[in-house]
């Protein structure tokens, strides 16, 4: 994946794009916003990664700009607004995701992966495989080898997500974010037990499981490697 | 009144208020009173016109009956008379033959006036004497005689001396009383506007508990003084709430900064292997993440307590938020063996900020689940939404050991944690936030006995009240 990394401080934008090389993805950086507008215009990149607060142009114009020129590469927003309604407004000039400071690079490499995933024309399908498990969207079924799974409907938009998002870590606040909509960190960690009744219906009494816990970061849906 | 005073007293709104109220007033004034006294002049005026006519007429009819001779016997009788007409006889070479009038402008009888003229002459009572004013009519006979018939104007000079006095005296009232008017007002304006003055010095320099002085008439001074004083106290709590807030910082986020220093200093002396290493690390990234989200919990609360704008309201089914937090919260509640219950209703409407409602629901069902173990029976936690004289009302009731009465203020401040062993997890932040989204919203948290456990009412101003929040 192609990505490129707006932020001003040089120390950060550096180990951005050090760990993104590390996780297999080839980073570019530019210290302000003229220069990551003329190089966001220039090369085709997979995902933009913008601070909210750049030198000479700031982020949202940015955005602005290339929404105009039509460039619709999904774009991070980083910020250290981190309220709701910073992050309405982020969304609203244009932005796909929206991360506060401080971050963990866990969750930024993941919100960039699953961005980066839109491009592929997972939106279009109606049935999801992972392995032997299979999700209908329309019927609203689900089957693993071939055995109907009853779940609540909660919990099959939980599924639907991860295996829309098949390969890619998804951490928990995305989780709230995009199935409950929740933009808050509950004190408890609710997702986790909500993962693990998921997990108890599709993954029990099975051989192979697909839904794993990756430490520090979330889950992601996949055959065992 | 200080030597310092009297140039400010002019200086103020009701200098210039009485001021433009004289002048407007004395203007009005003189219209009305010389209105009155040009008309009244006028009806006199032709008052006196037709008597010197019907005068004239009367003499021409004597002059016909007796001639000359008999019209100056008629003309010397009637002179005689009290309150008499003015009367000038003149013999066909312009002599004077009879009348009470001495002189008259000669050149009044040469020609004879058919309208009522005013001429000024002197009367043969009085030789010598200033001449008077008259309206005067004159007649000239065939044979040459002239007479002239008048009466005299003094009485419609004296009306306008009236009228002139009149003026004066009122305008000079109006003066006095304007000036009156204007001490007195200002006086007393100034006086409170003094003491609203005074009382924000004294706020500015640091006193937050002064408040404005309300005498209690409901004037607008008073309502001036309650808004101001409202003003006042929200900004005392804020800036309460911000002194809080560094404190807490002082306190809640140095202890967890220190513990995490310690363990990375130690990591680094008594580390031998990789594996030490990883977990020392580990360990201090958890905890940098709880450090973290503290930090946004304050920020959130100091947010939601200075107020958010009310563009960012939605109205929205409470109902609807209440079933998605028990819905999120319901497993959860199995592990823990509690029974999460959501009484279900009929939509409740209320305009809110959505996201920061349902943050703090989560909040409370977090905390029931959290301590409804600690009763005696079976553990509960019931949700239920109603709508009370339009406000929306989120009870979350559960059937733990509850809050002691003595405490129940006391838990809605920030990091205050009833069980010193703090053997459940959290900062103490859930009802700090609770309650700041309440006091966004315009409603309140109220903590009550549940008999066993605590029942948390959450009442907020529904979707018809939006107006009033």
């Amino acid at each position: 994946m192609r990505i490129l990394v707006i932020e001003d401080d040089r120390e950060t934008a550096s180990y951005l794009v050090k760990a993104m090389g590390e996780a297999g993805h080839v980073a570019d950086s530019a210290f302000d916003g003229e220069e990551g507008l003329e190089r966001a215009k220039a090369e085709d990149y997979d995902v933009l990664v913008i601070d909210r607060m750049l030198p000479k142009r700031d982020g949202l114009s940015v955005i602005s700009e290339l929404r105009g020129a039509g460039n619709r590469t999904p774009v991070l927003i980083l910020s250290a607004l981190g309220q709701v309604d910073d992050r309405v407004t982020g969304l609203r000039a244009g932005g796909d995701d929206y991360l506060p400071k401080p971050y963990a690079f866990s969750e930024l490499l993941a919100r960039v992966e699953v961005l980066g995933r839109r491009s592929a024309p997972k939106e279009a399908e109606t049935v999801y495989r992972v392995a032997d498990l299979e999700l209908d969207r329309l019927a609203r079924k689900v089957k693993r080898g071939g055995e109907p799974i009853m779940l609540q409907p909660r919990e099959f938009r939980l599924l639907e997500y991860l295996m829309k998002n098949a390969g890619t870590v998804v951490t928990r606040t995305m989780l709230l974010e995009k199935v409950w909509d929740y933009h808050f960190d509950p004190q408890t960690n609710v997702i986790d037990v909500h993962m693990s009744r998921l997990r108890a219906k599709i993954d029990k009494g099975f051989e192979r499981p697909l839904l794993h816990t990756v430490r520090g970061s979330g889950y992601v849906m996949r055959e065992d490697v | 009144m200080s030597s310092r005073a009297w140039p400010r007293l002019f200086r103020t709104t009701a200098f210039k208020l009485t001021a433009i109220f004289l002048a407007v007033f004395t203007v009005f004034a003189a219209f009305l009173i010389g209105y009155i006294a040009r008309n009244t002049s006028d009806i006199l005026k032709s008052q006196m016109a037709d008597a010197v006519d019907a005068e004239l007429q009367s003499i021409e009819l004597q002059y016909d009956r007796g001639g000359a001779a008999w019209l100056v016997r008629v003309v010397e009788l009637r002179s005689a008379q009290p309150g008499a007409s003015l009367y000038f006889v003149t013999d066909p070479a312009g002599d004077r033959i009879a009348g009470n009038v001495e002189t008259v402008p000669a050149s009044i009888l040469n020609e004879s006036v058919d309208a009522p003229k005013i001429v000024s002459y002197t009367s043969r009572d009085e030789k010598g004497s200033q001449p008077h004013s008259a309206l005067v009519r004159v007649f000239e006979f065939p044979d040459g005689v002239r007479v002239l018939v008048g009466r005299d104007v003094s009485e419609r000079e004296a009306l306008v001396g009236l009228v002139r006095r009149s003026l004066m005296l009122t305008a000079a009232l109006m003066v006095a009383l304007g000036l009156i008017a204007w001490t007195f007002v200002s006086r007393r304006v100034l006086k409170r506007i003094d003491s609203i003055a005074e009382t924000s010095n004294r706020f500015v320099a640091g006193d937050l508990s002064g408040r404005l002085e309300v005498t209690g008439t409901g004037d607008e001074f008073d309502r001036l003084a309650e808004s101001l004083n409202a003003m006042l106290t929200r900004i005392e709590r804020l800036m309460l709430g911000l002194k809080q807030v560094s404190d807490n910082i002082a306190h809640d986020l140095k202890t967890p900064l220190t513990r995490m220093r310690n363990r990375v200093e130690r990591a680094l002396t008594t580390g031998h292997s990789e594996p030490d290493y990883r977990e020392a690390l580990h360990a201090t990234i958890d905890e940098a993440d709880q450090l973290i989200r503290t930090f946004n919990a304050l920020l959130l609360i100091a947010r939601a307590e200075a107020g958010s704008p009310d563009t960012e309201f939605d109205t929205f089914d409470a109902a609807d938020v209440a079933r998605d937090v028990v819905d999120l919260y319901e497993p959860v509640a199995e592990e823990a063996g509690v029974a999460l219950r959501f009484e279900e209703c009929a939509p409740v409407m209320a305009h809110a900020h959505r996201e920061l409602v349902s943050q703090a629901l989560a909040n409370l069902v977090d905390n029931a689940v959290k301590y409804a173990g600690e009763g005696s029976g079976t553990p509960e936690v019931v949700i239920g939404v109603s709508e009370k004289d339009g406000a929306v009302e989120f009870r979350v009731a559960d059937n733990g050991a509850g809050i002691a009465e003595a405490d129940r203020g006391r838990v809605t401040e920030r990091f205050v944690r009833l069980e010193e062993s703090r053997s459940k997890p959290g900062a103490g932040l859930g009802l700090s936030l609770v309650s700041a989204v309440a006091q966004l919203h315009g409603g309140e948290l109220q903590l009550c006995d549940n008999a066993p456990g605590l029942a948390a009412i959450l009442r907020l101003p529904g979707a018809a009240q939006q107006g009033a929040a």
